[in-house]
């Protein structure tokens, strides 16, 4: 797309953006559109980012010398908790699917909506209630327990806002609940006519996956937190060993769900990598079945594996030798995807995208966080790795690098379908870059830590560690500026960016088959799938070269 | 640690070179599939680069032996880590019997040590080299972590419960320990150093600086006497309790019919909660004492008890398994 052919284009005159329903702001708090929907959710989990963001900031800069330079150690404990509470409850959990798989699950079917409209914006007041909670407990006293709540340090010995922060994350989860059930209903029920289960775009397939995970894991979670609360207001005792309790039985427990949780942030990052893939190299995935299978298979197989966070805590030899070799089961899943993205790429047509660019990093961040998993599934070695920044690095190599990279990509594909317009190609793809690079400075140096002893969680650490924290907060200024590029020129576009037209790719999906941004109920007739998925050769309708050439790229001609 | 940029800790335990070799053997594994990927895409990313804006990807069939490939040969690979990875916990998890035992509380936000003749310690530890070292830990608080980066050992203090680990340090000097579980305000401040001392430096300390502390089997029996344990507990078996004369590392016969191995954490739960299990033949009579023993005076009490060792087993041997009992 060099140099497009550009007529001049004009965004439809009638879109869900500028449908009216009332008046202004009113009409956005009462939609019902599942796009308007995932808008509110996109502002919402902005929020939480921008705070989580502010928060890792002000971590770095602590952490440049061993003495910590900026805030005193009660204060460093908050800013580490309340990073991870904002950033795994408020915007990893919610951020893809309750964006981009509320804004797109009904375009990629044929549907008009969700199967529960209202439920759905239900739940963004959920979400939003909790974020009130949660949000109060940082203003009033802060949260330092870690966002692990572990007992009894959060029950009992804490004197920070606790009970607010549990009873935030507990109304949250009702959130994902909500949002589960509508998409499952929704997968089951609402597909348009020839769009059979193997015809479904693979990012649906993730986001049925990520759903069962929810559901069924997210009211474990829930109940556990609540228990914590109900032990530190009325000192039950569930958890305090002076009351009876069990800390490990907490232990249990949490993890049960947030170890899948871990798949609720990157199953739907893997969904977009496997639409960004195949669009961009212009052929259909390979291992299509796989891939949709690999989803199912993670999301079961993760149910399974939660006691390999609790090596160290004295778990009989037994238990962890079946943890591990449950964690070992689940990477084979994780690989699986990774070859067959990369199969896809061989022989492909291969665009240089901004998509495509942060698809790749997605990729390349991705093998390493996954592969970082061995060794800490690995029981000899876990002993000694356990709880130091080589678990910190570990982890966010997933979260940041794999989840976060998967919602930045995804932005950048979608963002013509959403806003109807198109951003800087140039410094788009510069950005990309900066992030790819920012990120592995980062974090990098964290595994090497890690593996030298430095315990995670310190406010302050012996001299010998500073180099490589040095390093670290080097790499996270370069990451900051990988996040506001886009963020600036994202927002530049939303008013000035090139009108995108239907399909601006070209892609396959059916969400291009309709104007960008789209109506209000998605589709002027309900669409008839005929089509392979991910197949270009097959669709004259995109313009492509073994299809019938047209004169102009596809402009509301279908 | 003396290098500017090392990439591994000091060796200093038994446990070190295996661990290190491990990592070694993954990194090795890890390193080959993430080059490989990473040279694919970039090979394929310059190569197949799009030529005309309209052209199409050439479509490649699926090959079901080729995804079965990439399933099979992670997994095998996948199980020689785990393989490998189990032996090594399996040793760190197997006390050896020998051992030299130091009982180690952790609080907010401070360790104390104590060594086997009761001398006590704070945020230091001193272990003669050579020797198996049992660590007994339990907590007053909150949930700690013993962690010695250079020993590459490192258990849960989880209140409530007795964790152990063992280590045989084998080279002198002295190396950080840490806190490794978030405990808390001060928890970056919770460490401090393990001593490792040539065996004749050793014992010259313990018995330099041993004065004025109280050994704990002594402390212990006077607890034993001042709680009235020995009531019940009559040394010739014939009280209301059972004898404890040399019950400490034996087995005990229950109520329900199986056999527990008396050791520190059965001893412990015994004292807290008597009536989790009950001793074949025997009444549930024992009294709580949760709550009213600190953690040090149960350790005293634990030593009093292991201490009546070298007294004869009782003659009746009530509650004491048969030696050709099911282990």
């Amino acid at each position: 797309m060099s140099t497009p052919p550009t007529p001049v284009r004009e965004l439809p005159h009638k879109h869900y953006l500028n449908a009216t329903y009332g008046a202004g702001l009113r009409s956005w708090l009462l939609t019902t559109d599942h796009k308007r929907i995932a808008l509110l959710y996109l502002a919402s989990v902005t929020v939480f980012f921008f705070i989580g963001g502010v928060l890792a900031t002000m971590i770095r800069i602590h952490l440049l010398t061993p003495g910590g330079a900026l805030v005193t150690p009660e204060t460093y404990n908050k800013l580490f908790t309340m990073h991870g509470v904002a950033m795994i409850f408020f915007f990893l959990i919610p951020s893809i699917p309750a964006v981009f798989g509320n804004f797109l699950i009904p375009l990629m079917i044929g549907a008009k909506d969700l199967a529960f409209p209202k439920i759905n914006l239900l739940s963004w007041y959920i979400y939003v209630i909790g974020g009130c909670f949660v949000l109060y407990s940082f203003g009033t006293g802060g949260l330092d327990t870690g966002w692990t709540f572990y007992t009894p340090l959060s029950s009992v010995y804490s004197n920070s806002a606790v009970t607010p922060a549990v009873l935030g994350i507990f109304i949250n989860g009702f959130s994902s609940i909500l949002t589960g059930l509508n998409f499952i209903v929704t997968i089951h029920t609402m597909r348009a006519p020839g769009m059979t289960w193997f015809r479904l775009p693979l990012f649906v397939w993730a986001h049925y996956a990520t759903s069962l995970v929810m559901i069924l894991g997210t009211p474990v979670v829930a109940i556990t937190l609540l228990l914590a609360g109900l032990e530190r207001m009325f000192h039950l005792g569930f958890f305090n060993p002076a009351l009876g309790g069990d800390p490990i039985l907490f232990q249990h427990l949490f993890w049960f769900y947030s170890h899948p949780a871990v798949y609720i942030m990157i199953l739907p990052a893997m969904g977009v990598i496997s639409e960004i893939i195949p669009t961009f190299a212009r052929k259909p995935i390979f291992g299509y079945a796989f891939i949709a299978g690999s989803s199912i298979a993670i999301a079961v197989i993760g149910f399974l594996v939660w006691a390999h966070h609790m090596f160290v805590t004295g778990e009989s030899t037994y238990a962890a030798l079946t943890f591990s070799f449950l964690s070992y089961l689940v990477a084979i899943p994780s690989a699986v995807k990774v070859f067959n993205w990369t199969s896809t790429l061989y022989k492909g047509s291969i665009s240089w995208d901004p998509p495509m660019i942060y698809a790749l990093g997605f990729i390349g961040l991705f093998v390493i966080g996954g592969l970082t998993g061995l060794f800490l599934a690995c029981l000899g070695l876990d002993i000694h790795i356990h709880d130091t920044y080589f678990v910190v690095a570990h982890f966010h190599y997933i979260m940041v690098g794999g989840a976060v990279m998967g919602y930045v990509g995804g932005l950048h594909f979608w963002w013509p379908k959403i806003t109807g317009r198109l951003y800087p190609r140039a410094l788009s793809r510069f950005a990309a870059v900066v992030l790819f690079i920012g990120f592995n400075l980062t974090f990098f140096p964290q595994f090497i830590l890690g593996y030298l002893g430095m315990p995670r969680r310190y406010h302050t650490y012996p001299p010998e560690f500073q180099v490589l924290n040095v390093l670290s907060t080097a790499g996270a200024s370069i990451l900051a500026l990988g996040y506001l590029l886009p963020m600036s020129y994202l927002t530049w576009s939303m008013r000035y960016g090139r009108v995108a037209g239907q399909n601006p790719w070209p892609a396959t999906g059916l969400e291009w088959k309709t104007d960008s941004p789209p109506l209000t109920e998605n589709f002027e007739v309900t669409p008839v799938v005929t089509w392979e998925p991910y197949d270009f050769k097959n669709r004259p309708d995109l313009g492509l070269a073994t299809g019938t050439p047209l004169p102009a790229p596809a402009l509301g001609d279908d | 640690m003396q290098s500017q940029l090392p990439i591994y800790p000091e060796q200093a335990s038994n446990f070190a070179p295996q661990v290190d070799a491990l990592m070694l053997f993954i990194t090795g594994i890890c390193v080959f599939f993430a080059a490989g990927v990473t040279v694919a895409i970039v090979v394929f990313f310059f190569k197949y680069r799009r030529k005309t804006p309209d052209a199409v990807g050439i479509t490649i069939e699926e090959d079901a032996r080729l995804e079965a490939l990439w399933m099979i040969v992670p997994l095998i690979l996948s199980m020689a880590m785990f393989g490998w990875g189990a032996v090594v916990y399996v040793d760190y998890r197997n006390v050896p019997r020998d051992t030299l035992d130091i009982y180690v509380i952790g609080k907010q936000w401070m360790w104390k040590a104590q060594q086997p003749n009761g001398l006590k310690e704070i945020n230091e530890c001193h272990v003669p080299v050579g020797r198996n070292i049992r660590l007994i830990l339990s907590s007053e608080d909150v949930i700690h972590d013993f962690f010695v980066p250079a020993f590459r050992v490192k258990m849960d203090v989880v209140p409530g419960h007795y964790n152990t680990m063992w280590f045989r340090p084998t080279k002198p000097g002295r190396y950080h320990f840490f806190c490794s579980q978030y405990c808390g305000t001060n928890h970056a401040l919770m460490g401090g150093w393990v001593t490792v001392m040539e065996p004749s430096d050793y014992a010259a300390w313990l018995s330099g600086s041993a004065a004025g502390n109280a050994n704990p089997v002594v402390a212990g029996e006077k607890l034993f006497a001042e709680k009235a344990c020995s009531t019940c507990h009559v040394a010739n078996g014939t009280g209301r309790s059972p004898s404890l004369n040399g019950v400490y590392g034996a087995q005990v016969l229950l109520a329900d019919g199986s056999i527990v191995v008396a050791d520190e954490a059965y001893i412990r739960e015994s004292i807290l909660q008597p009536n989790a299990k009950i001793v074949a033949g025997y009444q549930p009579l024992m009294p709580t004492f949760q709550g009213q023993l600190t953690e040090e005076q149960i350790f005293a009490l634990i030593a009093y008890i292991k201490s009546l060792q070298s007294q004869p087993v009782p003659a009746t041997g009530a509650g004491i398994a048969p030696p050709t009992g099911k282990r």
